[in-house]
């Protein structure tokens, strides 16, 4: 982990209120793994006062890591206007990322909306023969094309609320008719996305048995473990109540989260 | 041109301090999730996450919103506890060459003492700083902070059980902080820090919720510091016992302003989370400001305030 200042090296929109930027630091490109963080200072002011975590979206030429966004509110808006060249604070690689999987076994990754920024990562990191990547959004043109962040792959299925693309629904419904035509075969998922969303997948994979990961967020001042602000309530029964999402996760196995707080 | 080494050390009563520069309970965890980070040694010392007699899970989440300018949490004092504290935390602590002060809360007069009974003959521990202020749990502490009497009871109940200096970390939340600066000075603190964070609430305008799961939370950051400085500004004048100031120091110049002000350390709180170096930053910045003055020591800076306004001016620093 380090903080340093980093060069923003392109920053560009890639779908309808999404950008995707590039920074520069060998050390953060170097380290990072799938699933986990960044915070970043969206400019030198205590007006928006805090960093914003981002997850890192991918790599590039050893020294580039990627990070894509989508307009929110205030931070996310001074973001977008940052030019080339600009050097922006940032600290990380920070949290704990997925567990990439062995190779056999059919992985699906499942986004909704822009949680497809990690996953996008882990894809890479996956036999393009194992993956099924899943990806929901609200309409046609917030649609990521994922070549635009550098990935092709062969099988992947889009849901959208207005049916302006592939399946007209949520992408938890292209999860569930998976299982029923995969019939007894073993796979993993791997998810981010609203929280809503997260929980339908949790409730789906754990009571079909699959290993399921998933990818939090969480309001958080510090990204270090120290402000403990980024609580989300664990279901174990005994020690630990809340799980911290910066230090704890992001990521999470679905079945330790007490998706009833949720 | 001569060049002198400014001498940046102070002395709380008998507490001494390489710098006056610490870091406040609750923004900087136990230590060590900074320590990746920044030489911690460098700072004259840490005050760590506060301590209950037993481990607290905390509020449920939303536990924090950013305002212009500054932040409202209720984290609701999750802490692993004293015996967890003592057993996991400490050691690491103790390989430290720089003060650690351990920030206590109870939630009876009675859970102080024993907090600070169990700290008592602990190596490594430099002093105790009690939190009678934290508005964010019920009987968190601000009931006892908020009333002189009952401020001047806890400060006497953790006297009784400590051998260490104790510090009392005071609540903004009242009418006349003074009163309750006074109260605790009678009952034998060591010395006071303050401010702690200022009550303030959130709204979601389109749901009609409010932002923070606790309703209410405590308002830190830059947006704060002017009522902190007049707050410490009226307690040094209040009592004869060291004051540590406490509120929005974001770099040195915010700093200097409540050491003139007769602070005779600072505690860096919100901004740590902002920059996580920014701490020596202000070390740093504090010994090129005497060094360029050729101010010998920071205690020459420390309440030297001119109350007469110069009519220059009011300088070019303003953030």
């Amino acid at each position: 982990m380090i903080e340093q200042e980093s060069e923003v090296i392109f920053n560009k929109k890639v779908a309808d209120g999404t950008f995707l930027m590039g920074l520069r630091s060998y050390e953060i490109s170097s380290g990072a793994k799938p699933g986990q963080f960044v915070m970043l200072r969206v400019r030198q002011s205590f007006d928006p006062l805090l960093r914003r975590p981002f997850s890192i979206c991918g790599t590039r030429e050893d020294d580039i890591f990627l990070i894509l966004y989508r307009l929110v509110g205030r931070g996310t808006t001074i973001l977008s206007h940052v030019g080339e060249g600009t050097k922006l604070s940032v600290t990380g690689p920070l949290g704990k990322g997925f567990d990439i999987p062995k190779p056999g076994r059919k992985s699906l990754l499942i986004a909704g909306g822009i949680g497809i920024a990690p996953l996008i990562f882990l894809a890479r990191k996956i036999k393009m023969i194992d993956l099924i990547f899943m990806a929901g959004y609200g309409s046609l043109k917030e649609v990521i094309d994922l070549e635009s962040a550098g990935l092709k792959v062969p099988d992947i299925r889009i849901a959208t609320d207005d049916g302006t693309l592939g399946h007209k629904g949520l992408v938890t419904d292209l999860l569930e008719s998976y299982m029923t035509m995969s019939g007894n075969e073993m796979f993993k998922v791997f998810s981010c996305g609203p929280l809503h969303m997260l929980k339908r997948i949790a409730a789906i994979t754990i009571n079909s048995g699959a290993e399921c990961q998933v990818s939090l967020e969480a309001s958080m001042a510090c990204g270090l473990g120290a402000c403990q602000s980024c609580a989300v309530k664990s279901s174990s029964d005994q020690g630990m109540v809340y799980y911290h999402v910066c230090r704890d996760g992001p990521v999470f196995p679905a079945k330790s989260i007490d998706w009833k707080s949720i | 041109m001569t060049s002198i080494n400014s001498d940046l050390s102070v002395k709380i009563g008998t507490l001494e301090l390489k710098n006056p520069v610490l870091t406040a309970s609750g923004t900087f965890g136990y230590g060590s999730e900074f320590s990746s980070l920044i030489d911690i040694n460098k700072l004259g010392g840490i005050v760590v996450k506060g301590i209950s007699l037993r481990p607290r899970a905390g509020n449920p989440p939303p536990r924090i919103v950013e305002t212009h300018c500054g932040m409202l949490n209720a984290i609701g004092l999750a802490n692993i506890g004293l015996e967890n504290f003592l057993k996991e935390k400490l050691p690491w602590l103790q390989s430290l060459s720089t003060a650690v002060i351990v920030n206590i809360y109870g939630h009876s007069i009675e859970e102080y003492a024993a907090v600070a009974a169990g700290l008592k003959g602990v190596e490594g521990v430099s002093a105790i700083e009690i939190n009678i202020s934290c508005p964010n749990v019920e009987c968190g502490g601000m009931v006892f902070g908020t009333d002189p009497k009952t401020s001047a009871r806890v400060t006497e109940a953790v006297l009784k059980e400590s051998d260490k200096p104790v510090i009392v970390k005071l609540s903004p939340n009242v009418t006349d902080i003074r009163a309750i600066a006074i109260s605790v000075e009678k009952a034998g603190a060591y010395a006071i820090s303050l401010i702690n964070t200022l009550t303030g609430m959130a709204i979601d305008v389109e749901k009609r919720v409010p932002k923070l799961a606790n309703i209410t939370g405590g308002l830190s950051g830059p947006a704060i510091r002017p009522v902190a400085l007049y707050m410490v500004y009226q307690v040094v004048k209040a009592v004869k016992i060291p004051v540590i100031g406490i509120g929005g120091i974001m770099n040195y110049w915010d700093a200097l302003e409540f050491l003139i002000a007769g602070a005779r350390a600072i505690q860096v709180g919100t901004a740590n989370f902002v920059e996580p170096d920014v701490s020596l930053d202000i070390i740093e910045g504090l010994k090129r400001f005497c060094m360029d003055r050729e101010i010998i020591s920071i205690d020459d800076i420390i309440g030297t305030l001119n109350e007469k306004v110069d009519p220059g001016g009011q300088g070019t620093r303003t953030n």
